[in-house]
Formats: C-alpha cells, sequence, structure tokens
C-alpha cells in the first residue's frame, strides 16, 4: 500500500523559507498571501496488510526519524 | 585521556579536530568508523562536524541512526565527556542527548566567518577555561530552537554553555548571526557532561590558524 506523509513545522516554529517565498508571491502580484509554511512531502510504498498496522507502524517511523517532534507535526494518509 | 573521533560518511571536520588534540594534549585521537559499536576506553568522545550524509532528510537525522550511536549514547550516560561540534551537535539534538533543535540560519544564508562567544556556564568540564573566545563559524542550520518550557530548563539548570557576543562580551541581536533563540551557540546535558556547540574549536585552537582561543575548551576537557 502507499502512504502519504506530511511533515509540518509546528506554529510557534519560525520559517524563514516561508517567509521568503510569501514575499517573492507578493513581490509577483500575488498580493492576496499573506503567509507560507513550507514543509515535506514523502511517499512510502510498504508491504502490510493491514491499514491499522501500517498507520501504527508508520506512525513510529515519523516519530524515530521521519520528522523532528520538537520542532515538526505529521500526519499519515493510507491509499 | 584517550580521546576517540567518530567519522560519519560526509565528516570533513574529523582531522581537523584529531590534529587540534594530538597537538594539545600529544597523544593521538583513535578515528572510529560510524558502523563500528565499541567506543571502549575512551575519555572523550568527539562528534566532528561536516556533513554527514549529506544533510539528507534533516542534519544530523540519519547519522543518528548508525550503529556507533548507541555506544556514544550509552558512554554519555555513563558520564564520559562527549563533545559534538556544528554537525556534530545536529547529530547529538537528533540522538536526543541534547535539548532543542538546530534550523536553518534566520537570514537563510550559509554562514561562514568568525563570531566572538562568551561562556555562559562557568564551570563545566568544558567552559570553565573560556571567557570570550573568536572562533569560525560555518553552517546553514545553526539556529537553535527550543520550546518555551525546554528554554526554561535549560536555563535554570545552567545547560546552556555558551552564547554569541561581540568582543566585548556583549549579546544581543547585533551579535547573532544565525537568529539562535536567546544567543545560543552552545548547550550542555542535565548532567553537563555532553556539549554541543555550532563554532568550531578546533578551527581555532592554535595561533598558525590565526586565533587559539578555541584551545580551552579542549584544554579544560583534557585536564591539559
Amino acid at each position: 500500500m502507499l502512504a502519504k506523509i506530511h511533515i509540518t513545522l509546528k506554529k510557534d516554529v519560525l520559517d524563514p523559507q516561508g517567509k521568503v517565498v510569501a514575499n517573492s508571491l507578493n513581490t509577483l502580484g500575488f498580493d492576496t498571501v499573506e503567509d507560507v509554511r513550507q514543509g515535506k512531502y514523502i511517499e512510502l510504498t510498504i508491504n502490510e496488510n493491514d491499514k491499522n498496522t501500517a498507520k501504527k507502524k508508520l506512525s513510529e517511523m515519523c516519530e524515530k526519524l521521519l520528522a523532528n517532534l520538537v520542532i515538526e507535526d505529521y500526519s499519515v494518509e493510507i491509499e | 585521556m584517550k580521546s576517540k573521533v567518530i567519522v560519519f560518511p560526509g565528516s570533513n571536520c574529523d582531522r581537523d579536530v584529531a590534529v587540534a588534540i594530538k597537538n594539545l594534549s600529544g597523544v593521538e585521537p583513535q578515528m572510529v568508523w560510524h558502523k563500528e559499536t565499541t567506543l571502549d576506553g575512551a575519555d572523550l568522545i568527539v562528534v566532528p562536524g561536516g556533513f554527514s550524509y549529506g544533510d539528507y532528510l534533516r542534519c544530523g537525522a540519519i547519522a543518528s541512526t548508525s550503529p556507533i550511536i548507541n555506544e556514544v549514547i550509552k558512554k554519555a550516560n555513563e558520564g564520559v565527556p562527549v563533545i559534538g561540534i556544528c554537525n556534530g551537535f545536529q547529530i547529538l539534538i537528533e540522538t536526543s542527548l541534547l535539548d532543542g533543535a538546530l534550523i536553518r540560519n534566520s537570514s537563510l544564508s550559509f554562514i561562514c566567518k568568525d563570531v566572538y562567544i562568551k561562556s555562559e556556564n562557568q564551570s563545566s568540564i568544558f567552559t570553565k577555561k573560556t571567557k570570550i573566545a573568536k572562533m569560525p563559524i560555518a553552517h546553514n542550520e545553526g539556529n537553535y530552537f527550543a520550546s518555551a518550557e525546554t528554554l526554561k530548563k535549560i536555563i535554570d539548570n545552567d545547560q546552556i554553555a555558551f552564547k554569541y557576543c561581540n568582543d566585548q562580551g556583549e549579546v544581543n541581536s547585533v551579535s547573532n548571526p544565525n537568529g539562535s533563540i536567546n544567543n545560543i551557540a552552545g548547550i550542555l546535558n542535565d548532567k553537563k557532561n555532553v556539549l554541543g556547540l555550532m563554532p568550531h574549536p578546533e578551527r581555532a585552537a592554535e595561533k598558525a590558524l590565526g586565533c587559539d582561543d578555541g584551545k580551552h575548551i579542549f584544554e579544560s576537557v583534557l585536564s591539559i
């Protein structure tokens, strides 16, 4: 099955890249852009039959390696 | 004192730190490849700077899963002094031996220049010989971040090793090169036997390098 993981910076962590992207979009005339937060998207193909088991393992992967929980949040989606 | 320097794929300050320790102590450190699993006999463990695993995923994240890291954690818990410099600091943060996180510099630029730091904790085995010191930084992700709760903990427990300052020792926003919270340049663990810092003391460890302020960190931990 295919797993889709989104990793985003926690709300109280400054995102300098997002700020610069927002400024550039404003410069291009997209003046309704108020804020940009940049994150990571990871796709994993895993050999599991049970969605719940897969979800549990994926959360563990995020907590152990894929995300840094001091600064990042994650969400897991399975197709 | 037997020092051991861990070498990861992409480490590039491993030999610099080995030369600094050899020249200061007269004892050649042992280089330990990251696939090894023992650090027996180590009196000092150095996790050097560089770009381990090309900074993939997050700086230090992949290196923090190397086989030797379990042994680094074990030795740190036994009280063996451990220094992580630059990428080594990022790796120690990823192992959770040190609190907080290191994020992208607020300027979004790679910064390579000399900075001044002052020791905040003045009694640890690493910081007791350093007051104000000049040494280079060279990093893209050196912006120290900690949640309000963690920051309070490390302040209350005297775990801030070094802060960025000016040549007079004044800590202010102008002397903060990368946006680090409270100008933090280096921190200690609870027990004060693990130090992580972004500046490079090994690149300022002898006069021939332009400045030898960095040597005091090694001299104090090696009791020279």
